[in-house]
């Protein structure tokens, strides 16, 4: 039996609702469809679930419940992150150059700087000392990257934002880390956390971001003041119930699926690598999440490939795609140092939490075959 | 039935001839090729354009795709289309950008992915003669004929390449949009330099890329006219915006010297030429010396000449003489019944009397 996910392999992209997920959301869509912020029955119920979720969701990031503030997202959350503590002191904001686009362009478009990353994605920390200077209002990076899966050393850049820029809080991007590690102690000292509920199972139009207690984020969203005044418009119930579902069980199951993914993973990269000459790994495993694998193909546009893999059943990704629907050379392969034409073979494979060894055993059936195709052999 | 890929710039011909191949069975799978990054009005490379693209291939039922081939199309279209200008030349980019992205990159990826064919929606025909040798004829519709800018395409090309709505009159290409319900069908078709916006025009777009430097305009005895803001936007045959006084004969641009930065202007009859030097020369067969029907723009009215091969050069000596081609315009030679293509080049600066060039230089 085929199923829905069978071949896909861009779960950094978007994964499939859990069914949890989507049990615990119906009922808000139907019977329970009070606005949370009213005076009866019907706004206590939603309100209640509210209530409940953020309690779910906090616990998960290590957070108190009245920190969290649901969004429409990770962008928005980002977007909240950087845009409102910059306001807040109409200062500076510093971030790593491989960050999601969802941060580097609102760091880029308030004027802000972009700390360079070593040829692994780890951010060059004396860079980033430089760059502490008083004015800094936040320093954001992102926990793992979405391309590379490179998880970044969270607690030595706290401990040097916090010896050179004290005023600044610390936001870090933990979208693609959710199911991989443990963000509520990875990210313990920083003062905002974005997440998206699509990327561990939950529906897309909905993520939160962590503000900590005595963190001041000046909203972008003003209206009704939902959210302690923090994003104003009616809550998306059902989607934060949806998320918060989905999110306890990813943490509830993380240990057994890391362990389980990575072997998946490793069995991979490690056959193509084996196997294919002119396939190289991009970032060592021991850097990243067990969900990325990232391979550089040499003599091959990844175009042509995914077309290729999509044609045999197989979903996968290269680069984020620019408004045309057209792949753009990466922002984050060009700061690892690895050179344009090299980067045209670079090839995305993301696992999640319904990748099988089935999976694994058709993409190797087809990828080896669509490369020696592409050479010309 | 054949696998093609359909290249789909989100105009109502590539529309059509998408819907055409799928309805004659094929297996079709539709592209558009992101070619410009910068600002654009249209032609192959908006946002919106693409949208339509992408909406027309999903009402079709085909997968769409879009390559990203923003560096080929800036090395091999648009930065000589600068020098062009650098170099006081009149480029003709389309020309170019089907020569080396549709026809070549395009094509060279198709087939690796397996397609047999490459379609577009150009109005061209591809047909066999008598001896079944396949021949690139002119569209069915005089007034949309695209001949003139696919004339690069070779005899390997031919057997590659398909022109669905080649044999249709425009407005029967617009029938059958609607026919099939297409949000294409009432698009109006582009015209201009699709990475030149309309809002900031030619000049602005050389100038963020080249110095432009004013120039003195003189007539045949030398005297200043009059002066343009800019050496590098002027062409042959050109009569306005030369800052000439009002009233007089008219008068058109008869040289442009760059490295003197001098405009030479004189009456029409000067401007006119026994024939012209053609370099760079395609030929869709092998070359062809004979009588020829020649074009010298997209939408001009091929006239008689006489091709004569001189080594990689060809010389097209009009049987009635006709106003200079600009330098770095396409020449496309027709058969003698002005219906196939044998072939094309670009219009060099050499000087354009036949006796001026030599078998033997």
């Amino acid at each position: 039996m085929r199923t829905a996910t069978a071949g896909y392999f861009d779960w950094a992209a978007s994964t499939p609702m859990r069914p949890e997920a989507v049990d615990a959301m119906m009922p808000f869509l139907t019977e329970h469809f009070g606005n949370p912020s009213g005076a009866h029955g019907a706004a206590r119920r939603a309100a209640r679930a509210l209530d409940e979720s953020r309690e779910i969701v906090a616990q998960a990031l290590g957070a108190e419940p009245g920190d969290v503030v649901f969004t429409a997202g990770g962008t928005e959350a980002d977007n909240l992150a950087i845009v409102g503590s910059i306001r807040s002191r109409e200062y500076r904001a510093v971030c790593s150059a491989i960050e999601h686009h969802a941060v580097l362009d609102v760091v880029v478009a308030n004027g802000g700087r972009v700390i360079p990353v070593d040829s692994s994605g780890i951010i060059d920390l004396e860079a980033l000392e430089a760059a502490l200077t008083p004015d800094v209002a936040v320093v954001s990076v992102m926990l793992a990257n979405n391309e590379v899966g490179t998880i970044q050393p969270l607690r030595r850049i706290t401990r040097l934002v916090s010896k050179r820029a004290p005023s600044a809080v610390i936001h870090t991007d933990a979208v693609q880390a959710v199911s991989w590690v443990d963000v509520a102690d990875l990210a313990r000292h920083a003062q905002l956390i974005s997440i998206s509920a699509h990327k561990f199972g939950g529906p897309k139009g909905v993520g939160a971001l962590v503000v900590r207690r005595g963190t001041r984020v000046h909203p972008m969203l003003l209206g009704g003041g939902q959210e302690r005044e923090r994003r104003s418009g009616t809550q998306n119930v059902a989607g934060v119930v949806a998320m918060a579902a989905a999110l306890h069980i990813t943490v509830d199951e993380r240990e057994r699926e890391v362990k389980r993914v990575t072997a998946l993973r490793d069995r991979l990269v490690d056959t193509m690598v084996a196997t294919v000459p002119g396939v190289t790994e991009t970032v060592d495993r021991d850097l990243k999440i067990a969900g990325n694998a990232h391979i550089l193909v040499a003599g091959v546009e990844n175009e042509a490939l995914l077309f290729l893999l999509d044609r045999a059943g197989v979903c996968a990704s290269a680069a984020s795609a620019c408004a045309s629907g057209a792949m753009d050379p990466s922002h984050v392969l060009a700061a690892l140092g690895v050179d344009r034409a090299a980067a045209f073979g670079a090839l995305r494979l993301s696992l999640g939490f319904g990748s099988t060894d089935v999976d694994v055993d058709h993409l190797l059936g087809v990828l080896p075959g669509a490369i020696a195709q592409l050479r010309g052999n | 039935m054949a696998s093609v890929l359909v290249g789909m710039s989100g105009g109502v011909d590539s529309s059509v001839a998408a819907a055409l191949l799928v309805e004659a069975g094929h297996d079709v799978v539709g592209v558009t090729m992101k070619l410009w990054g910068g600002d654009s009005d249209t032609g192959c490379c908006s946002v919106s354009d693409v949208e339509d693209a992408r909406r027309v291939a999903q009402q079709l039922g085909i997968d769409h795709l879009v390559f990203n081939f923003t560096d080929d199309f800036d090395r091999h279209v648009v930065q000589p289309y600068v020098q062009a200008h650098i170099d006081g030349h009149t480029p003709n980019p389309c020309i170019e950008c089907n020569r080396h992205l549709k026809f070549e990159r395009l094509s060279t990826r198709a087939k690796l992915l397996g397609f047999d064919a490459v379609a577009t929606g150009h109005h061209a025909r591809v047909v066999a003669d008598p001896s079944g040798q396949l021949r690139l004829a002119r569209g069915a519709d005089p007034a949309k004929d695209q001949s003139y800018v696919v004339h690069m395409l070779d005899g390997p090309g031919l057997e590659h390449s398909m022109f669905p709505v080649g044999h249709l009159h425009k407005s029967d290409v617009r029938a059958q949009a609607v026919r099939l319900g297409l949000r294409t069908a009432s698009k109006p078709d582009s015209q201009d330099v699709c990475f030149i916006t309309r809002s900031s025009g030619r000049a602005a777009f050389l100038g963020h890329r080249i110095p432009l430097r004013p120039g003195r305009v003189v007539d045949t005895a030398g005297v200043q006219v009059g002066s343009v803001d800019a050496i590098e936007l002027v062409t042959i045959g050109q009569r306005k915006g030369l800052g000439l006084p009002g009233g007089g004969n008219p008068m058109y641009t008869l040289g442009v010297d760059i490295a003197s930065a001098t405009v030479t202007v004189g009456s029409p009859e000067e401007l006119v030429r026994s024939g012209v030097v053609l370099v760079q020369m395609s030929w869709t067969h092998a070359a062809q010396e004979g009588t020829v029907k020649a074009q010298v723009s997209a939408h001009g009215v091929a006239q008689a000449a006489y091709a004569r091969v001189t080594g990689e050069v060809v010389v097209v000596e009009w049987h009635v003489p006709q106003r200079q081609v600009a330098p770095g315009q396409s020449v496309v030679l027709y058969d003698e019944t002005d219906t196939y293509v044998l072939g094309g080049g670009i219009a060099s600066s050499i000087s354009a009397t036949p006796a001026a060039i030599s078998p033997n230089t």
